[in-house]
């Protein structure tokens, strides 16, 4: 008993920091998620000349908790002709799935669950592949048609996207030449260049794809509120559907995080090597002292008394932030220079994150939806080809580069040209295959032939 | 570091029970599904053996037998599909087309 | 002791599921214990330190080649799971030759500690830690000796994806 107990306590011992990372993973992202989706509601009121919410909390801050504690406390309904074990299990893997693959992104060079494995990014990528699984397990227990069709929809949404998604990322893994997370960044710094620049079209694939994996508009036709009822969220209500919403969030958070290791340099600050621009690293501090000047300076102009107070709040806590980043940073405490990197890492990633879910947002609030074939025809024929195509042409830029000597930067620029180029002659060739075919399919259509005939 | 045989009596008690789906089971697509367990427990026979022998062949090959089984999932469900637009059945014993 | 307990719950895991994916009536049942078989086998795969294995378990068989089969069963189904009405003995004597085999193999391996020089032959491991980073012993041998059975692979794939596009299609006179 006690040789297990003294185990045990190896373990947590050798383990406390991956064990602590893992535990906040677990608490923070559901509330961190929460905070999202507010975040999304009052991008989404700016963009449309309104406010939001506004009445929850000063500034409509305690909405996420309020939409919380409604869900806990709504009644769990569970339709009759519903398969229980089924229905029980799809919400809660769909969030396994979503929290797992966080455990192997890399936050800032300090926080990450999974340290040092040699599948880094692919683990991410593998295991929130078993997402759908949620939701096509969820769409049929609910024992509804609405339920079923639009599980299938999004789930073969999902897994056509998921190889586009993959070729993105290969021709990022093949500029890095590892998989391992921290190596990926590593490389970037060595480079001097983050991957996007020398890979775009395997960004912007990548980005197209991780929007379509995410079910986020304009990809959105499976849970659209004027399609299909609410498409296989139908039937879960309360506790339950929170869980498909988290875990769609949480999902959100990761696809940006695996985008922003491999195409946006990670943890590391715009033109880490060059030591004229030194002074970018003084941006976290200049940056929240200037956000807690801003709300210094609005705070004497809040209609209540409660929001002006949450001003000089969110002022102060802004400034002790700046304090701590400042201490830690290049001329701050010596003792405390330990913790510049792993501070500073994160917020050059959080920020890029952010970035990242914004364009998310703003797309949504822009562009209309796509419809169901038309999404289709999109990651089948335009995108899969695409990207590999790319595939090829950054493999075909690497072995110039290493087996004739040519300049990488020239190679890459080539090849981007050259897979930009068939990208041109796709879609060409698409229009008139698309236009011929629709042609073929009207010529045969009855309708068509009877109001010829009549 | 377990002992070799606790992964070869593993490996083998889920190719038991992959046989006994593909001999007891109506069902088809069930049948399919115990050919993939089959084809696991002789996945996990091939990776045991490559760690304990240090020699990465096992687990090629192991890799070789996943892509394989994904092509053979693909067609029989292709098959299957076909047969059930036909017949209306999965059943294995209603698929009596060719008895006598 | 990590190292068996994290063993033998994998184990657990496959073999429990496994059984239970055999007797399910309700297809997609059997699919979701199926699942977690291979889940389970994944994990059984990262314990033997074969970590590209293991995530391309999870990529190609539980998120690739599962949801195939949940797509068909959910296309093929019928309303009520029919009974088996086939007779009681095949399933009794399909228990017991597996059972006389599984008694018999597993003679054979646990004889290979008590008898030297009959049975298997034990080798010896080496230590977890000095073992090359998977990935690239497996790209090596992958790339390196293997390189046509990879290539042949491909075209396999490449084969198959055609003949089950092919014979799901629906037929262009069909009604």
């Amino acid at each position: 008993m006690s040789a297990t107990l003294h185990s045990i306590l190896t373990f947590v011992q050798t383990w406390w920091v991956e064990l602590l990372c893992a535990v906040l993973i677990v608490l923070v992202v559901p509330l961190i998620a929460g905070y999202i989706v507010l975040v999304e509601r009052k991008v989404m009121a700016d963009m449309q000349a309104r406010l939001g919410p506004m009445r929850v909390g000063p500034h409509g801050l305690l909405q996420p908790i309020a939409d919380a504690l409604k869900l806990l406390i709504k009644e769990d309904l569970i339709p009759d002709a519903a398969d229980q074990f089924i229905f029980w299990l799809a919400p809660v893997l769909s969030m396994t799935a979503a929290l797992t693959s966080m455990g192997a992104v890399a936050f800032g060079p300090w926080f990450q669950v999974a340290r040092d494995i040699n599948i880094g990014l692919l683990f991410v990528v593998g295991v929130s592949a078993l997402g759908p699984f949620g939701i096509v397990l969820g769409g049929w227990a609910s024992n509804n048609h609405y339920s079923i069709i639009g599980a299938l929809r999004s789930t073969a949404q999902l897994i056509s996207y998921e190889t586009t998604a993959g070729f993105a990322l290969v021709s990022g893994f093949l500029l890095a030449g590892t998989l391992n997370v921290r190596s990926i960044v590593e490389t970037q710094r060595a480079d001097h260049a983050w991957y996007i620049f020398l890979a775009p079209v395997g960004f912007f694939t990548y980005l197209i794809a991780s929007i379509a994996e995410t079910n986020r508009a304009p990809f959105d036709l499976p849970e659209a509120e004027s399609e299909l009822v609410a498409g296989y969220m139908t039937e879960y209500s309360g506790f339950r559907w929170s869980l498909y919403f988290l875990a769609e969030y949480a999902n959100m958070i990761v696809v940006a995080s695996v985008g922003t290791t491999l195409f946006l340099g990670g943890w590391l600050r715009p033109f880490p090597n060059v030591h004229w621009l030194g002074w970018l690293d003084a941006a976290p501090t200049l940056l929240l002292v200037a956000v807690a000047a801003y709300c210094v300076f609005r705070a004497g102009k809040q209609p209540a008394r409660v929001q002006s107070l949450l001003m000089w709040a969110v002022a102060f806590a802004c400034f002790v932030v700046a304090i701590i980043f400042a201490l830690t940073g290049p001329f701050g405490h010596p003792r405390l220079r330990f913790m510049h990197d792993g501070l500073y890492g994160a917020f050059w990633f959080l920020l890029k994150v952010s970035a990242y879910i914004y364009l998310f947002m703003w797309l949504r609030f822009t562009l209309p939806r796509f419809r169901f074939d038309q999404l289709m025809r999109l990651g089948w024929h335009i995108l899969i080809p695409l990207a590999l195509v790319n595939v090829v042409g950054v493999g075909v830029a690497l072995a110039l580069t290493s087996e004739f000597g040519l300049n990488r930067w020239l190679a890459m620029v080539f090849t981007t040209l050259a897979t930009l180029g068939i990208a041109m002659l796709l879609l060409r060739w698409n229009d008139k295959y698309s236009a011929a075919a629709s042609a073929a399919l009207l010529a045969d259509s009855p309708i068509v032939e009877d109001s010829r005939a009549g | 570091m377990m002992p070799i045989g606790h992964y070869l009596f593993l490996s083998l008690a889920l190719f038991l029970i992959g046989a006994i789906g593909v001999i007891t089971r109506r069902n088809v697509i069930i049948v399919l599904m115990s050919i993939e367990l089959i084809l696991n427990a002789v996945n996990i026979n091939l990776v045991a053996f490559s760690r304990y022998y240090g020699d990465v062949t096992g687990q090629v090959f192991a890799l070789f037998i996943i892509a394989d089984a994904a092509a053979e999932a693909a067609v029989g469900l292709g098959i299957i599909i076909a047969f059930f637009r036909n017949r209306e059945t999965v059943l294995a014993d209603e698929m009596d087309l060719l008895k006598w | 002791m990590l190292d068996s307990v994290i063993f033998y719950f994998f184990a657990g895991t496959a073999v429990v599921s496994a059984a239970l994916m055999v007797t399910r009536r309700n297809a997609i049942h059997s699919a979701v214990f199926l699942i977690a078989t291979l889940l389970a086998t994944a994990g059984i795969f990262l314990q033997l330190r074969a970590e590209f294995l293991f995530i391309s378990q999870i990529i190609l068989y539980v998120g690739g080649i599962m949801v195939l089969f949940i797509f068909v069963i959910m296309l093929v189904r019928l309303d009520v799971p029919l009974p088996q009405i086939r007779s009681r003995m095949q399933k009794w004597i399909a228990l017991f030759v597996a059972l006389a085999v599984g008694v018999e193999a597993g003679v054979v391996i646990f004889l290979a500690r008590k008898v030297p020089g009959q049975g298997l032959l034990i080798p010896n491991p080496a230590p977890a830690e000095k073992l090359p980073p998977n990935t690239e012993e497996l790209a090596k041998g992958l790339f390196g000796s293997y390189l046509l059975p990879f290539e042949i692979a491909s075209i396999l794939l490449l084969v198959a994806m055609v003949g089950a596009v092919v014979m799901a299609k629906k037929r262009a006179d069909a009604p």
